[in-house]
Formats: structure tokens, sequence, C-alpha cells
């Protein structure tokens, strides 16, 4: 079961108004692998996240979740695929709670609230459960994103950036969640600028445009 | 399927209910906007009679534009509405959810005030019930009509003016058949005509507006 692969990207192309970021582009990826994709600036990183998602479209090319194309299976590919972009896509007037119950009756599914209470618990928010979402800091409104995430019960993790804002605490967090998804059958595409340490995950790296080298003085 | 429409209703009310000022905000604009009339044109009983109809009318369609530019763009800009276009249920239901919403907050409470005003001009029980009626007929067109070019203007720098003049002239049959009924009463005729047609307009516009609001949304979020 874990050859064939999930997650496969034939031909993709991607263009941003006149200029084309990418084109070519094949991959393919399979349960309990990690795909880090790396590249500078405007690079097209984030685009083809959002192409992954189904939120944006090729301009060539397809993107298949189990050998069909995702705009085939559309319910199916939502149900086991969760995103998180550079905005947190939680609302600042309820509280964290809410914001967790909520997204997930909108994607159909039911998280109880003492569920939803552990998984805020694990990434460090117990004393922030009844406060709304507009008096945490960036850091703390990142934390509840993952906390959705870790609920949401995917088996594909597109993460966009997903560090930004943490602190060392939360990184290592973090790094301990991936692993636990990877290595438990779980697939991920993320980019991220930061160092991650990922001992004993299968990582596939993949380069978005040219390779970045330190500047030297 | 229902499940998700409901949650997306309750969903905004919540949001709406958090927010209470801007919910007051379209409710004042409208009282204001009819207010005035009667003060810049003077105080004659038959001329406010005649010109009531039009400017409850008109001042509805003003109030629903000036909560219409918010519908999405709260939600675009904290990334909530992606998050909703990724739920496995179709956009389109999205798009009909946000849409009812919008009237149940925006549209529902000038049903309310609408009859304070109407005495406000001197209008008969029986021509108040027709403005009411029509109201209840003509906002959920509004919000659906609306809510399409809501979601045509995600996004752009000067929206909320761009919106006006795109939904303003759509927004005419419904004036002239609902503004018309209310009319026809008060010339002593009946207002079925106005209000059929004006029924007739709103379930065309329950076909079709949710199906462009989710293409408009795809559109504008890539």
């Amino acid at each position: 079961m874990s050859e064939i692969s999930h997650l496969a990207v034939r031909e993709l192309a991607c263009a941003r108004g006149e200029r084309t970021l990418f084109s070519g582009m094949n991959f393919q990826l399979r349960l309990g692998q990690l795909l880090l994709v790396q590249g500078g600036n405007g690079r097209g990183k984030t685009s083809l996240l959002r192409l992954l998602c189904g939120l944006a479209q090729p301009l060539e090319g397809e993107v298949h979740w189990r050998g069909q194309e995702i705009g085939g299976v559309r319910e199916e590919y939502h149900r086991e695929m969760a995103y998180i972009g550079h905005v947190n896509g939680i609302k600042d007037d309820l509280t964290p709670l809410e914001n967790l119950r909520l997204s997930a009756a909108l994607a159909g599914r039911h998280l109880d609230e003492r569920t939803a209470e552990q998984s805020l618990i694990r990434l460090g928010l117990e004393r922030c459960l009844d406060l709304p979402a507009r008096v945490l800091s960036f850091g703390q409104r990142r934390r509840v994103t993952l906390a959705g995430l870790m609920t949401a019960g995917a088996v594909l993790w597109i993460l966009d950036e997903p560090l930004t804002g943490l602190d060392v605490h939360g990184v290592a967090l973090m790094e301990g969640l991936l692993r636990d998804h990877v290595t438990g059958g779980g697939m991920v595409v993320m980019t991220t600028h930061q160092p991650l340490s990922l001992e004993g995950v299968a990582t596939v790296p993949l380069q978005v445009g040219p390779v970045l080298q330190p500047q030297e003085d | 399927m229902l499940r998700f429409l409901i949650t997306v209703i309750r969903r905004d009310l919540l949001l709406a209910a958090r927010r209470k000022g801007d919910w007051l905000t379209s409710q004042f604009f409208f009282v204001m906007v009819v207010s005035m009339f009667p003060l810049g044109i003077g105080p004659e009983p038959e001329m406010l009679r005649r010109i009531a109809p039009g400017v409850v009318w008109v001042a509805a369609l003003l109030a629903s534009l000036l909560s219409l530019s918010r519908l999405f763009a709260d939600d675009h800009r904290d990334g909530s509405l992606e998050q909703m276009l990724l739920s496995p249920e179709p956009p389109v239901l999205l798009a009909l959810g946000k849409a009812l919403a919008h009237w149940l907050i925006y549209g529902v409470p000038l049903l309310v005030i609408a009859p304070v005003l109407g005495l406000q001009f001197g209008l008969q029980a029986d021509v108040i019930g027709v403005l009411m009626l029509s109201l209840l007929i003509g906002t959920p067109v509004l919000s659906l009509l609306g809510s399409v070019g809501a979601a045509l203007t995600l996004g752009l720098r000067g929206g909320g003016v761009l919106l006006t003049l795109l939904i303003l002239p759509l927004y005419v049959p419904a004036l002239i058949f609902g503004a018309g009924a209310v009319d026809a009463t008060l010339a002593g005729l009946g207002p079925e005509a106005n209000l059929s047609l004006l029924a007739a307009f709103a379930m065309l516009t329950l076909m079709v507006a949710p199906w462009v609001t989710a293409a408009a949304l795809r559109i504008s979020i890539e």
C-alpha cells in the first residue's frame, strides 16, 4: 500500500502575471514522507502550495491524489488534506476553543470540547482558552492554528511557513508534531526558512528556483 | 449539506453578535437617510406620503451596500475564507449561506424599522403592510445580488466604490417593483402585480446568484 504514491505532480507550471515561476515540475510523495520545499523569496513556493491544495489553478500540468486529478475528487481530497497559509484563518472575535470547534464544524467534523481543549493545552495555550483571539500574540494565534491542524485528522498537511512567529519551544513542539504525523503514516508538504531538526523523518527535498548560496563578503 | 449551510449561517450570526457596532451602524444609517428627506423637502403631508415608498426603498439599498463591502473582506483578510473554500462541501453552499446570513443580520432589521419610518411619513396601516411585504420579498434580493458584487470586488483597492457601481444597476428591478407595489396601494390599485414580479425576480436571483458568487470567489482568491 505504501508503495502507491498518494500525491503526484505531473509537468506542473505556474505563472504570476507575465512571469513563469516554474514549469515542468514533477514529484511524487508517499505515505510517511515529508516534502520540504526550498527556494528563495519570490520563487513560487507559496504558489506551488496553493496549487497543491486546489486554491489556485495551474498554468499547465496536473496534481493527482490517489491516482486521480484533484479537481475530480475535490470532496475526498479536501476531507483528507489540511492547509495552513500565511494568515491563520482564525476569527479575532472568537476564543481559541470556539475557533477550533467552528473550523471542525465547517469541515464537516464533530469536535468535542474536551478534545479541542486538550489540543490547545498541548500547544501551551492553557491560559488563553477563554480569551478572544484578538488579544493573543502573533505566535499564540499561530499555535491556535496548529492546534486546529492537530485535531483535523488529515492525512496530508500542506504547511506554508508554519514556524513563523513561533518561539524556541514552539519550534520544538512543531518538530514533534511533524515527526509524529509522518512516522504515523501521514504526509507533509511544507516550506520553511528556519532550520528544522527532522531526524528519523523521511524527508524529500524539492528545490524551486536556483539553490541559494550564502553570500561572501 | 444542509448542516454546512446552517453552520455557515450560525457562524456569521455569532460573529455579528460579537460585533454589535458594525451591525448597529447599518441600521442607524437606514434611519438617518430616511429621516433626512422630510427635513430637506419640507413637512407637507401629501408630498411626504408620495415620496415615502421610494425613499424607504432607496435607503434600504444604500444600507445594504454599506454592509456588503465587508461580507467577504473580513474573512479574506484573516484567511478563514480560504479555509471555508477548502471545506469538502461545495462553495455554492458557502455563497448561499453567507448571503442568507447577511439577509438575517442586515435585511430583517430593516423590516422591523420600516413601519416606524412609514408612520413618520404619515402612511396608513395597510400601506405600511404592503411596504413591509415588499421589503420582505425584496431584501433577500439585495443580499443575494450584493454577494455577487462583494465576491467580484474582493481584494481590489477601492472595492467599496466599485461594488456600488456594479450592484446598484442590478438592484433597479427590485427598486421599481418594490416601491411600485407601495405606490400602487397608495393610488388605490392593488399591489399584487408588482409583488408577483418582485417575487419572480427574487426566485431568479436565488437560483443564479450563489453560483455566480462561488465562481467569483474562486477567481478572486487566486
